[in-house]
C-alpha cells in the first residue's frame, strides 16, 4: 500500500526539478545537458511512484483513505460561519490512470526533447517549465479539495502560457501564448463561479457534516442540493473544463498553440492540460449525473466540437495544425462520452488518445527535424529516408483513424456504442443526435490522418524548408538533412507505437486475453462493462476505411484531383481554410467592435469624466478654498490682533453661557 | 474692598490697553498699549493672590513658613512680571528704531512684513 509521503511524491519529484534546475543550475551551468538528465530522472521516478499506486488502489473500494490536512481555518471550529479550507490527496482508480498516462506520456517527451531541443539556447529553462508543467497537471489530478484542484489547474494555465510562448521573441509565439492564456481565462471564470457558488450554499453542506469543497464531500452532497443548484456548479465547471480542452466556441487557442515547440505540443496534446477538462468532469461526474440538462450541454458541445474541429483539419496544410485539430476533435469524442453517461469510456479514450496523438506529434517534429518545414506541401517521400517514423505515425494514425487491432479501435467504437445505447436515460433524442455526428467525424477523421500521412511521407520529396517562400517559414535557422532521428528521438516513439498497439488490449479486451481479464478499465474504476457492439464496430470500421480510401484516391493514386473537390465547393472550402472566421469573429467583431469600440469606449469615458472629475474636484475645492482663505493673511498685525481678540471673546461667552 | 473692584479694574485696563493695541497707528502707542494690558494682568495678579491664597493658608495643621511663602507667592509673581516687561520693552523698542531705520516710518498700517 503506497504511504502518503510516496504519494506527495509523485508531485514533489517534478517539482523538486523545477527548483533545481531554475534556482541551481540555470544561475549557474546555464544551458546544460545535465537539465535534461534531472528531468528525466524525476519523471522516471514519479512514474515509478504511480505504478507503486496503480497497484495500491487495484482491487480498492474507492479511494484510498489519506486524511485531508487542514491548510486554512476562517471563523471558530463548528461555528455558524467558520470554513475550513483543507488539502489532500485523493487516491482513487480515475487518478491513478490519469497518473500512468501522464508520467508515462511526460517521460517519453521528456526523453525525446533531449534530441529535438539539442543545441537550444535556453535548454535549461525549457526542461524547468516542462517539469513545472508536469508537477501542475499530477497536482491537479491528485487534488481532493476543489480550491487545491484550481490551484494547480491555474498552474497548469500559467505553465502552458509559458511553453507555448518559450521563444518568446517570435512575435506569433507572445501572441498564441496569451492567446491560450487569455481563451482559457474565459473558461476559468465559470469554473470560479461554481466554486463560489459552492460556497454559497456550504450551509447545506455544513448541515450534512460536509465540507463544501471536499470532491467526495461534493459527490454525497450532488443528491441533496437539489437539480437547480447543480445544474448551475456543473455548468460553471464544464466553462472551465471547455476552456482547457478547446471545446467550441472556446477552441481558438488550441491551434494557434502550435507555436511552442513541438515535444510541448505533444504533451499539452496528450497527456497535460487538454485532459485536464476531461479529467475534471470525469471526476465531478457524480455531480453532473444529478442534471439532465448540464448532461446534455457537454453531450452536444462535445458532439459537435468532434465534427467541427475534424472538418477544419481537413484543409490545413500544416501538419501540426491538423493535429491540432485532431485533438479538439477527439476531446469532443471524450465530451461526447461523458454526456451520454459513460465516464468509463470517456476515460478509456483519453488514455489511448494520449499514446498515439503523442506519437503523432513526435512524429510531427521528427519530420520538422529532417525537412525544417511543418507545411505539408513541402514534404512527402518521406518513408524511404525516415522509416522509424513512418512505421509509427502510420501506427498512430491507423489508431486515430479506428482501425482493428489498435488502440483507437476499441475506444472510438466504445465511444460509439455509449453514445448509441444513451445510457443516460434524460438524454434520449440528445445521445442519438450525438451519435450521428461521432459517426460522421469518423469519417472525416481517417481521411485527415491519410491526408497527413500521403502528404508527407508517400510520393516524391516536394524540397522541404529549401523551397519554401520566405515569408512562410518558422523564424531560425533550418535546414533539409533527409535522415532518420537519432536514437532518442525515435525510442520515445517506439515505445509510444507499442502502447497505441496494446492499450486498447490491454485496458479492455473482450475476453480474457493473456492474463488479462475481460473489460479490465471498466473493472478498475468500477463500473459496469457494455460489451462490444460488432455491428456498430463492423460499420465504424467501414466508415473509417472509406476516409482512408478517399484520402488514399485524392494523394496516393492521385485519381481524384483535390483541386477539382476545392472548385466544387468553393465558399465550404473557403470557410473551412479561415476556420469558420472564428478568429475573425472574435478578434476582429467582439475584441474590436464591441470591446474597444463599445464597451470599452464606455468605461474610458466614465474613467475620464467621472472617475477623473471627482479627483480633479477635490484638488481644484482644495485649491480654490486655500486661495480664498489666503486672502486674510493680510501682513496688518492689528487686524490679526482683532481676530485673536474676536476669537478670544467667543470662546469666553460660549464657555460662560455653558455654565 | 472687595475683590470685584480690583477685577473691574483691572478689566477696564486690559480693554483699553487692548483698544489702544489694536487701533492706534503710531508703533510707539502701540507698544504703551500693551504695557497697560500688563499692568492689567498684574493687578489682577497681585489682587488675587491677596485675597483668594489667605483662605487657601488656613488649611488646618499647615506650618506657618509655608503659609508665609503661599502669602508672598502672587507679589513676587508681579516683580517678576514687571522686569519682563521692562526687557520686552527694551526689545521692542529696539525694533522700532531698526523698523524705522530700514522703513523710514513707525506706522504699523504701513508694514506688512508677515505677508511674506
Amino acid at each position: 500500500m503506497i504511504t502518503e509521503a510516496a504519494a506527495w511524491g509523485i508531485i514533489g519529484l517534478p517539482l523538486a526539478s523545477f527548483v533545481l534546475i531554475s534556482f541551481v543550475i540555470r544561475p549557474l551551468l546555464g544551458a546544460t545537458r545535465l537539465s535534461g538528465y534531472v528531468t528525466v530522472a524525476a519523471m522516471a521516478g514519479s512514474l515509478a511512484l504511480s505504478v507503486w499506486a496503480l497497484g495500491s488502489v487495484t482491487g480498492e473500494e474507492g479511494a484510498i483513505g489519506f486524511e485531508s490536512h487542514s491548510w486554512l481555518t476562517i471563523g471558530a471550529p463548528g461555528g455558524g460561519l467558520s470554513f475550513d479550507l483543507q488539502i489532500g490527496i485523493l487516491l482513487d482508480s480515475l487518478t491513478a490512470i490519469m497518473l500512468i498516462v501522464v508520467t508515462g506520456v511526460s517521460l517519453m517527451v521528456q526523453v525525446y526533447s533531449q534530441g529535438y531541443m539539442r543545441g537550444d539556447a535556453s535548454y535549461s529553462r525549457y526542461f524547468a517549465y516542462m517539469s513545472l508543467f508536469t508537477a501542475s497537471m499530477l497536482g491537479l489530478v491528485l487534488s481532493r479539495n476543489l480550491i487545491q484542484l484550481f490551484a494547480f489547474w491555474e498552474l497548469v494555465g500559467l505553465s502552458s502560457y509559458l511553453l507555448i510562448g518559450f521563444w518568446h521573441d517570435r512575435p506569433a509565439a507572445a501572441a498564441a501564448a496569451k492567446k491560450a492564456f487569455l481563451v482559457t481565462r474565459i473558461g476559468d471564470f465559470g469554473f470560479l463561479l461554481a466554486l463560489l457558488y459552492i460556497f454559497y450554499n456550504r450551509g447545506t453542506f455544513a448541515a450534512n457534516g460536509l465540507n463544501p469543497f471536499d470532491i467526495p464531500d461534493i459527490h454525497v452532497a450532488a443528491g441533496i442540493l437539489g437539480t437547480g443548484v447543480v445544474t448551475w456548479i456543473a455548468v460553471g465547471l464544464f466553462a472551465g473544463a471547455m476552456g482547457k480542452s478547446a471545446q467550441f466556441p472556446l477552441h481558438t487557442w488550441l491551434p494557434d498553440a502550435m507555436e511552442g515547440p513541438t515535444p510541448v505540443s505533444s504533451l499539452i496534446h496528450a497527456a497535460t492540460m487538454v485532459a485536464a477538462g476531461v479529467f475534471l468532469v470525469a471526476r465531478m461526474f457524480p455531480l453532473f449525473e444529478h442534471s439532465a440538462v448540464a448532461m446534455n450541454i457537454v453531450a452536444i458541445i462535445g458532439g459537435f466540437t468532434a465534427i467541427f474541429a475534424a472538418s477544419m483539419a481537413l484543409v490545413s496544410n500544416d501538419i501540426k495544425r491538423v493535429l491540432a485539430y485532431s485533438t479538439v476533435s477527439q476531446l469532443g469524442y471524450m465530451m461526447l462520452a461523458l454526456g451520454v453517461g459513460a465516464p468509463v469510456v470517456a476515460m478509456f479514450h483519453l488514455f489511448t488518445h494520449a499514446f498515439f496523438k503523442c506519437l503523432l506529434f513526435l512524429g510531427a517534429g521528427s519530420v520538422n527535424h529532417a525537412t525544417g518545414t511543418f507545411d505539408m506541401r513541402y514534404m512527402g517521400g518521406l518513408r524511404k529516408a525516415m522509416p522509424i517514423t513512418y512505421v509509427t505515425t502510420l501506427i498512430a494514425g491507423l489508431s486515430l483513424a479506428g482501425i482493428l487491432p489498435l488502440a483507437g479501435f476499441w475506444s472510438k467504437e466504445a465511444v460509439l456504442a455509449a453514445a448509441l445505447n444513451g445510457e443516460h436515460a434524460a438524454s434520449g433524442g440528445v445521445s442519438a443526435l450525438v451519435f450521428w455526428m461521432a459517426l460522421a467525424a469518423v469519417l472525416i477523421t481517417s481521411f485527415y490522418i491519410f491526408r497527413l500521412i500521403f502528404m508527407t511521407f508517400h510520393g516524391e520529396f516536394r524540397g522541404g524548408v529549401d523551397v519554401q517562400p520566405e515569408v512562410e517559414r518558422s523564424p531560425g535557422e533550418h535546414h533539409v538533412h533527409l535522415a532518420e532521428s537519432p536514437l532518442v528521438m525515435w525510442l520515445p516513439m517506439a515505445v509510444l507505437a507499442l502502447a497505441a498497439v496494446g492499450a486498447g488490449f490491454l485496458a479492455n479486451p473482450t475476453f480474457n486475453f493473456v492474463g488479462i481479464p475481460a473489460h479490465a478499465f471498466s473493472e478498475f474504476l468500477h463500473e459496469e462493462a457494455g460489451d462490444v457492439n460488432w455491428v456498430l464496430a463492423v460499420a465504424s470500421t467501414v466508415v473509417a476505411l472509406g476516409g482512408i480510401l478517399l484520402a488514399a484516391l485524392m494523394y496516393q493514386t492521385k485519381q481524384v484531383s483535390p483541386k477539382d473537390w476545392v472548385r466544387a465547393t468553393g465558399p465550404v472550402y473557403r470557410i473551412l481554410s479561415q476556420r469558420y472566421y472564428m478568429d475573425q469573429l472574435y478578434e476582429g467583431f467582439i475584441v474590436r467592435r464591441v470591446l474597444y469600440g463599445g464597451l470599452f469606449r464606455i468605461t474610458a469615458w466614465f474613467d475620464e469624466r467621472v472617475v477623473d472629475g471627482l479627483v480633479d474636484l477635490a484638488g481644484w475645492s482644495a485649491r480654490s478654498s486655500g486661495r480664498a482663505l489666503s486672502m486674510l493673511q493680510t501682513g496688518q498685525i492689528q487686524a490679526y490682533g482683532a481676530g485673536i481678540s474676536v476669537g478670544v471673546i467667543a470662546i469666553l461667552v460660549a464657555y460662560l453661557t455653558q455654565q | 474692598m472687595d475683590l470685584e473692584r480690583y477685577l473691574l479694574l483691572s478689566a477696564v485696563l486690559f480693554v483699553i490697553g487692548m483698544y489702544g493695541a489694536l487701533s492706534r497707528r503710531n508703533i510707539i502707542t502701540v507698544l504703551m498699549s500693551i504695557e497697560i494690558m500688563f499692568n492689567a494682568v498684574i493687578l489682577a495678579l497681585v489682587a488675587m493672590s491677596r485675597f483668594i491664597t489667605p483662605a487657601a493658608a488656613r488649611v488646618p495643621g499647615a506650618d506657618p513658613a509655608d503659609v508665609a511663602h503661599w502669602l508672598l507667592t502672587g507679589q513676587t509673581l508681579a516683580v517678576f512680571i514687571v522686569v519682563v516687561a521692562a526687557a520686552e520693552v527694551a526689545l521692542g523698542l529696539a525694533l522700532v528704531i531698526s523698523l524705522f531705520r530700514h522703513k523710514d516710518t513707525v506706522d504699523v498700517t504701513e508694514v506688512n512684513l508677515l505677508r511674506h
